[in-house]
């Protein structure tokens, strides 16, 4: 029982020596990446001297960092989270939706609005067209009763008495037509 | 949950295989590290959630080609770091979208604290330490601000980075050299 109770003492003090090495190769590569030379002797007994640590604000920064990066980290990864995928989603939909909406009812508007319009052109033409025949029409007619006027004025004019002198003649020729 | 659906999904769909349990039992395994790494990097809690599930699903359906040749953490990490820089360019080609994104402020992220700090001042000048390196992080370029990441969130070793951001190991450490300089001059002010 002593012997493994002195079996575990020794391992508890391998596992620390190894430890105590590891943090020093640490604090050793942390203080030659910050541009510091390390000199002979200022390692002793498997430790830094803590007074010849000149980096010890720059290592407290780097492990409150550490630290403060894992609480976040681990706050986050337990933090229930809402799917906003689904919520972008469903806004686009309904943006999508009133969009849609909104050309459709324009287009409907518009398109009443261009029908109506167009019927009113084809029914003005048509007004226009057939005022413009009844002109035509009544000009043709007006036309057709100056003709006639001016055919009764010269068959009157043509048809007007014979002078006296002339009256012997005039019955001549009418006899010799009746013959 | 989205991603828990997500994943479940995935792994419910080829339940029978044993190659499905594997893979279930690696992302209950790795789905945090992954998270925080992207959300870290992007400062976005829904865009490190949706690139986190993107990563998986990847991940997924290339399980079955993935050889085991690196280690699950370092392909996965391979995938989310890709699947970043993707998301990145596509913003940048896409330059007629909103440009507003949903990136915490550095103040705000600056708000999570270690709940080690237990009088007031030590919470005050831990959190203003938090925005000064957050601050210097939001500076730095993409591979340095990855490489600083993998480092000093999830404390991978140098080896480990360059396998996973393929890069060789003297590269990795000048990024990182020069990510550690700008967030020391951050700190550094705050003297």
């Amino acid at each position: 029982m002593s012997s493994q109770n002195e079996f575990e003492d020794r391992r508890a003090e391998r596992e620390n020596a190894a430890r105590n090495a590891d943090q020093v190769a640490d604090k050793v590569e942390l203080r030659r990446q910050a541009g510091h030379e390390i000199q002979a002797g200022q390692i002793q007994d498997g430790q830094i001297q803590d007074g010849q640590i000149q980096d010890v604000q720059l290592e407290q920064a780097l492990r409150n960092f550490r630290l403060s990066v894992h609480a976040w980290s681990e706050a986050e990864l337990s933090r229930p989270r809402t799917a906003t995928m689904t919520v972008r989603h469903r806004s686009w939909r309904l943006a999508t939706g009133v969009a849609l909406g909104c050309v459709l009812v324009a287009g409907g508007v518009s398109g009443t609005v261009y029908q109506r319009h167009q019927k009113q052109a084809e029914q003005a033409r048509i007004a226009a067209q057939r005022e413009a025949d009844h002109q035509r029409q009544l000009a043709l007619q007006k036309a057709r009763e100056d003709e006639d006027q001016l055919l009764a004025k010269v068959n009157s004019d043509v048809s007007r008495e014979v002078p006296d002198a002339m009256e012997p003649l005039a019955q001549l020729m009418g006899d010799e037509g009746n013959q | 949950m989205a991603a828990g659906t997500m994943m479940e999904a995935v792994t419910m769909a080829t339940a029978d295989e044993p190659a499905a349990r594997e893979f279930s039992s690696i992302v209950a395994t790795h789905r945090p590290q992954i998270f925080r790494f992207l959300l870290a990097s992007t400062r976005d809690p829904d865009l490190a959630e949706t690139l986190t599930q993107d990563c998986f699903l990847k991940a997924h359906r290339n399980w079955a080609s993935f050889r085991g040749e690196s280690s699950p953490m370092t392909w996965l990490m391979r995938i989310a770091i890709n699947l970043q820089k993707d998301h990145w360019r596509n913003r940048r080609m896409q330059f007629w979208r909103m440009t507003r994104t949903n990136s915490v402020d550095v103040d705000e992220a600056g708000d999570w604290l270690p709940s080690h700090e237990s009088s007031a001042e030590q919470r005050l000048l831990a959190r203003e330490q938090v925005e000064r390196v957050w601050q210097a992080v939001k500076g730095l370029s993409e591979r340095q601000r990855t490489v600083f990441l993998l480092r000093h969130v999830e404390e991978m070793e140098l080896g480990e980075i360059a396998r996973t951001t393929g890069l060789s190991e003297g590269t990795v450490k000048a990024h990182l050299s020069r990510a550690l300089a700008r967030v020391r001059a951050e700190v550094g002010g705050s003297r």
